[in-house]
């Protein structure tokens, strides 16, 4: 695991796909790879209210990376420093050995480039002292970007705000709306 | 070279602020101004750099020389497509009369250059594509406030409790309202949702409502009824600031909640629970005026409707409530100048095409006109030919309903002039194409944005065009002088504008260079909620028994009529948008395209086994207009009478070839049937048959 941590707050994303576009500007790839996704599970109806699950794909930078260890040419790298695993473009010969090994369908094919590309947490915005670019333009900031231990914090946080907010009871029953369970539909009345 | 440049985004009409960077004359990251949106941007903002570097876009000036829609085009240049084009007007003028050429635009902010270019050709035809999308909201507004909605705004971030009926808030994306709402929710701020199938905004909601389509307006005289019942209204503000109140306690009194959920589907005790939970938090709480939901022919009344909840509930001009906009000068500065108010432009004499201020549309807003009576009016000849059509950055033919329709009245014009960034629709059936700079390529006009806090933003250049393309404002210029009226446009540059728009406000061009944009004030400007509220109507109340209906012969408050329901095997067709596509212009964005390249045909799980289709198959979706070819999208979440597509898709211009022929159209299969008092299309008047294809 890379030392950073990339928190998603799922019961503030919108599902706009808005980073997955951040992510393909600042790479400036083409049509084709898509280093963040974001995949949505739903609507359906929980607990009387329709609900939608997004689930944020990055890269892990796994403990121990399946890529870097199918890799044969050690284009893909783990950056001793700080754990973020990356492609060095130049050692890479597009056998995709990577996007074979890795469990999640992380490595991406670049058709321009004719090599691997991936999520490498914009470590070129990183080393500036920026967020990665999904995590700088998210739209609801629902993406958080750091160390692990200020990631549990900032959680912590955010609900116990929500309990001052409105109550510990009410907190721990949301939704509270009495359930709009959709009737059978009103009988058909004569057509137009 | 690296730069840093603030701008307005132009990917869609929201005009987020946005800043810049540019590398050795590159565009290489723009970014939510940091100054307003913590830096945030939406799909189709990060999505600019794919439109500038697109070569899909209208590249050069274009002469048509095959038939119309044939797509053998001349490449021209810019001194013979103007000199052309402005040859042809001038016939049409000489034929048929200045008001026989029609100009339609998306309101943008160069809107006060093509209005005195209109006015100074002797047309009174200017229009905006505003009715299409909210004609009947404007019109509620001002027979009940004397504003326009658009002279109104929320504040998002101190609401408690927000209703929206079909405002489907978190996919329409608008940067500051999102963040806003997003920040009170996590305050305790509460949703309810109604709509005829479940949205991303219904998955957020606290409450949602699975509406039978077209009956919000039962819905809400039902939630009056309780209101006033029970008392719930706030009195203060009501005793003061409402006219008709009696007369609408007597109108609501049969629709009770009970009658309401025969309509709706919706229980009556949770309506009632709705009115009681809302009116504790009053008035910090919203009911949403815009802009879905349902958009039938009597929608003048459902809008109004909306806003008499909020005046009942004391919301308007309240903290947490709705906002009148406050303008430069009650900010204390001069007005803002538009080119439009200049000394010695002509009023045009003749009637509106639309029937806008005449007898067919007499309380419509005829800044902005009803642009889809534009192929009825040709088609008609009615009130006189109309033989000439310019569109500026707007797509009549696949924004005004009725695809078929909208060319065969095309097919009457003697001349049709297209200026866009996109190949759209109607530039492609267009006999002049005359290409605009992309966003990032020009400067535009400022804008002056009034609100509680009103503030004026410059959009500016970040790269030099990339192909043979120029700014709106020197196109308009140019054309005006080819037609001999180019003393209207006394300017050579985009700053001679700026300076002109400010030149009474006493504000450098300089100041903009920090953040992109000037506040006039620093705190909100709120009213006094007991004596300064100033409304526009001449009680100077909200009306409920409004005088500018009444005057014109409708009544304020109109008996319910049931919508009827789909025969067998039919389904009203309803529409919508994502967070990705912005109407129809970005449906050919290689980035933008790439997430979303298609629509779906939303259809409910038991109708849809009773006619055999499955999930993920084709059908063929037809009406009385046109027909088309999708896949199915089977969900429980849509009301079993309701079919829903998203608005843009079923492209027929080949150039444009990443959305060419994708999905279905909704244009192509709704009629053009309008709201004739409050001025918005039935979108949702179309039934339509579905069967696999
Ligand atoms: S930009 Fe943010 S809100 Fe939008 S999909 Fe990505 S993570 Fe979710
Ligand atoms: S690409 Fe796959 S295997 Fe490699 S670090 Fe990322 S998640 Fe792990
Ligand atoms: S919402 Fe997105 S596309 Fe629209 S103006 Fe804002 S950033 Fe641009």
């Amino acid at each position: 695991m890379s030392e950073y941590y990339l928190f998603h707050d799922s019961s503030k994303c919108i599902g706009c796909l808005s980073c997955e576009v951040h992510c393909k500007e600042n790479k400036r790839l083409p049509v084709g790879p898509r280093l963040c996704r974001v995949m949505t599970v739903g609507p359906k109806m929980v607990g009387g209210l329709p609900k939608v699950d997004f689930i944020f794909m990055p890269c892990f930078h796994c403990e121990r990376p399946w890529c870097v260890a199918a890799c044969p040419t050690g284009a893909m790298q783990k950056r001793a420093e700080d754990g973020i695993v990356f492609v060095n473009e130049e050692l890479c010969v597009g056998c995709k050995a990577c996007m074979r090994a890795c469990p999640w369908g992380v490595p991406q094919w670049n058709p321009e480039t004719g090599k691997a590309v991936k999520c490498d947490y914009c470590k070129d915005r990183v080393d500036k002292g920026l967020e990665p670019a999904c995590v700088a333009k998210c739209v609801t900031k629902c993406l958080h970007f750091g160390r692990p231990e200020q990631m549990v914090d900032s959680r912590r946080e955010r609900h116990a705000k929500a309990m001052a907010a409105v109550g510990w009871e009410v907190t721990l029953r949301q939704p509270t709306a009495p359930a709009s369970k959709p009737r059978k539909p009103p009988v058909r009345k004569q057509a137009e | 070279m690296h730069k840093e440049v603030y701008s307005i985004c132009f990917m869609c009409t929201v005009r987020c602020p946005i800043k810049v960077t540019v590398e050795d004359g590159a565009v290489r990251w723009i970014e939510g101004n940091p100054h307003q949106l913590k830096g945030a941007l939406c799909a189709k903002g990060s999505a600019g750099t794919a439109l500038l570097n697109d070569s899909e876009r209208l590249r050069y000036p274009m002469i048509r020389v095959g038939a119309r829609g044939e797509g053998r085009w001349k490449r021209v240049s810019w001194e013979e497509a103007l000199a052309y084009s402005a040859e042809k007007l001038q016939e049409v003028i000489s034929k048929h009369g200045p008001e026989s050429v029609v100009f339609g635009e998306r309101q943008n902010l160069n809107t006060h250059l093509s209005k005195t270019f209109m006015r100074a050709l002797g047309s009174p035809n200017h229009y905006t594509h505003d009715a299409l999308c909210k004609g009947s909201v404007n019109t509620a507004f001002r027979t009940l406030t004397g504003y326009t909605d658009a002279q109104v705004t929320i504040d998002y971030a101190n609401c408690k409790h927000i209703v929206l009926y079909g405002r489907n808030i978190f996919e329409s994306l608008e940067l500051k309202p999102i963040q806003a709402l997003m920040d009170a929710m996590e305050k305790g701020s509460r949703i309810t949702y109604i709509d005829t199938r479940a949205t991303i905004t219904a998955s957020k909601a606290h409450r949602f409502w699975l509406i039978r389509p077209g009956t919000d307006l039962a819905l809400n005289y039902a939630l009056m009824n309780v209101i006033l019942r029970e008392n719930l209204y706030d009195e203060t503000y009501v005793n003061r600031w409402v006219s008709g109140l009696n007369e609408l306690r007597g109108f609501v009194e049969a629709m009770t909640p009970e009658w309401a959920e025969e309509e709706t589907g919706i229980p009556a005790e949770e309506i009632v629970a709705l009115a009681r939970e809302i009116s504790r938090d009053k008035p910090q709480v919203v009911f949403h005026y815009g802009y879905r939901g349902a958009n039938h022919t009597n929608e003048i009344y459902f809008r109004r409707s909306i806003i008499m909840l909020n005046a009942l509930m004391g919301s308007i001009e309240s903290k947490g409530g709705l906002i009148i906009k406050k303008t430069a000068k009650d900010a204390g500065y001069g007005a803002f100048a538009k080119l439009v108010d200049q000394e010695g432009l002509p009023k045009p004499k003749a009637p509106r095409f639309d029937g806008v201020g005449g007898d067919l549309l007499p309380i419509c807003d005829p800044a902005h006109g009803v642009g889809q009576q534009l192929p009825l009016a040709i088609l008609k000849e009615q009130p006189y030919p109309i033989k000439a059509a310019i569109s500026y950055r707007f797509d009549p033919l696949l924004s005004i309903p009725d695809y078929n329709q909208n060319k065969r009245a095309f097919d009457k014009l003697d001349f049709i002039l297209t200026i866009d960034v996109n190949f759209s629709e109607t530039a492609w059936y267009s006999d002049v194409v005359l290409p605009e700079s992309m966003y990032l390529e020009r400067s535009d006009s400022l804008q002056m944005a009034d609100g509680p806090r009103p503030t004026i933003y410059m959009r500016r250049q970040c790269v030099p065009p990339r192909y043979d393309t120029k700014p709106y404002w020197e196109i308009i210029k140019l054309l005006a002088e080819n037609l001999g009226v180019g003393k209207f446009f006394p300017y050579n540059t985009i700053e001679d504008i700026w300076n002109y728009q400010l030149k009474d406000m006493g504000i450098p061009l300089e100041k903009f260079e920090a953040k992109g944009f000037v506040a006039l004030s620093d705190k909100p400007i709120i009213w006094d909620r007991k004596d300064g509220i100033k409304f526009k109507t001449p009680s100077g109340k909200i009306e409920f028994i409004s005088s500018l209906m009444e005057e014109k012969g409708f009544a304020s408050l109109e008996p319910y009529q049931s919508p009827s329901a789909p025969p067998e095997g039919m389904f009203r067709l309803t529409v919508g948008r994502n967070a990705v596509h912005t109407h129809v212009s970005t449906q050919n964005n290689p980035y933008l395209n790439e997430l979303v390249p298609t629509n779906v045909l939303w259809i409910n799980t038991v109708e849809a086994a009773k006619l055999g289709i499955s999930d993920g198959q084709y059908v063929e979706v037809s009406s009385d207009q046109g027909w088309g070819r999708i896949k199915a999208f089977v969900t429980d979440l849509i009301h079993p009478e309701a079919v829903f597509m998203l608005h843009g898709f079923g492209r027929q211009v080949p150039v444009t070839t990443r959305c060419y022929n994708k999905g279905a159209s909704d244009t192509a299969l709704q009629k053009n049937i309008t709201d004739m008092v409050g001025g918005s299309p039935g979108l949702h008047d179309t039934f339509v048959r579905v069967r696999p294809a």
